[in-house]
C-alpha cells in the first residue's frame, strides 16, 4: 500500500515537473506545477506530515500558483513560445549534463551515506485519529512556538518587508508618464 | 505479491525522488527563457529540498525538519511575491522581455 502510494505520488512529481520545463505555453507549465505540488502534498502525508501538507496545498497550490497565473493573464503572456529556436547552441547539452551531474552527486551521495542517519530526536508523534486529534499539529505548534519563536517573528517582519517593497516596486506613479 | 509487500519506500527512495526534482528543476532554469517559468523551476527545486526535509524529519524523528519546512514556505512565499512584483514592473517597461533581454539591470 505505501509503495502503490509512493509510486503514484512519485509518478505525479515527476511527470508535472518535467511538464513544467517542457511546455511552451505559460499557462501550461503553471497547471504542470500544481500537479507537482499535489504530489509532493501526498508524499508529506506519507511521511507523517499531515500540516505541512494542508499548507503545501492551501498556500503553494492555491496562493502562489494562482499568483503565477494571475501574473501571466495580466501580462498577457498566455500564448505559446517558440522553443526550438536556440540563441546558444551549446545550451541544452550543457543544462542536460549539469542536471545529470546533480542528480548523479546527489543520488551517489545518499546511497553511500544511508546507514549514517539515524535518530536524533524524541520522534515523531504518530496521528491519533482516535484520540485527542491530530498530534502532528500539536508537537510542530510547540517546536515553532517555543524553540523556535525568534525565528518565527522574524518572519511576520519579513513578509511585511516583501509587501511592502511589492507595492512600492510596482506602483505607477501619477503624472509622470515615465514608467507607465 | 510478496516482493510488493517486502518493498516499502524508504528514506533513500524519498531522497533519490528529490534529488531528480531538483535537477529537473535546475536544467528548467538553464534552458527556459519566460523569466516566469524560470520562477516556477525556482519553486520545483525548493519543494524537492522540502520533500528531503520531510523525510529526513520522519527518519530521524525530529520534528525539526519539518518545522523549517514551514519556514521555507514562508519565505518562498515572500520571495514569490517580490519576485512576480519585479517581473510584472519589467514586462510593463518593455513587453515580451526574455530573460536574455534584461541581463543588464539598469533599464
Amino acid at each position: 500500500m505505501e509503495l502503490v502510494v509512493f509510486v503514484l505520488a512519485a509518478a505525479m512529481i515527476l511527470v508535472g515537473a518535467v511538464g513544467v520545463i517542457v511546455r511552451s505555453n505559460p499557462v501550461h507549465a503553471a497547471l504542470s506545477l500544481i500537479l507537482t505540488l499535489f504530489g509532493v502534498a501526498v508524499m508529506f502525508v506519507a511521511q507523517n506530515a499531515h500540516f505541512l501538507a494542508a499548507v503545501q496545498v492551501i498556500v503553494y497550490a492555491g496562493a502562489i500558483v494562482v499568483l503565477f497565473l494571475f501574473v501571466i493573464m495580466l501580462l498577457g503572456v498566455d500564448r505559446s513560445e517558440d522553443l526550438s529556436s536556440e540563441p546558444f547552441k551549446v545550451q541544452r547539452p550543457l543544462a542536460a549534463i549539469v542536471g545529470l551531474g546533480v542528480i548523479g552527486l546527489v543520488v551517489a551521495a545518499v546511497v553511500s551515506s544511508r546507514d549514517a542517519i539515524t535518530v536524533r530526536g524524541t520522534g515523531l508523534n504518530v496521528a491519533d485519529t482516535v484520540g485527542d486529534g491530530d498530534t502532528n499539529i500539536k508537537q510542530l505548534a510547540r517546536s515553532v512556538f517555543g524553540d523556535y519563536v525568534v525565528a518565527f517573528e522574524v518572519t511576520s517582519v519579513l513578509l511585511v518587508v516583501a509587501v511592502v517593497g511589492t507595492v512600492l516596486l510596482t506602483r505607477r506613479v501619477k503624472g509622470s508618464g515615465k514608467d507607465s | 505479491m510478496s516482493f510488493l509487500a517486502a518493498a516499502t519506500p524508504t528514506t533513500t527512495w524519498y531522497l533519490i525522488l528529490a534529488a531528480v526534482l531538483f535537477g529537473i528543476g535546475a536544467v528548467g532554469v538553464l534552458v527556459r527563457r519566460n523569466p516566469l517559468v524560470m520562477f516556477m523551476c525556482i519553486e520545483l527545486m525548493l519543494n524537492a529540498v522540502n520533500l528531503s526535509f520531510v523525510a529526513l524529519a520522519k527518519k530521524m524523528g525530529d520534528i525539526g525538519g519539518q518545522t523549517t519546512v514551514f519556514f521555507v514556505m514562508v519565505v518562498a512565499a515572500a520571495e514569490v511575491v517580490v519576485g512576480l512584483g519585479i517581473i510584472v514592473s519589467i514586462m510593463r517597461r518593455r513587453p515580451g522581455a526574455t530573460a536574455d533581454d534584461i541581463s543588464a539591470l539598469k533599464g
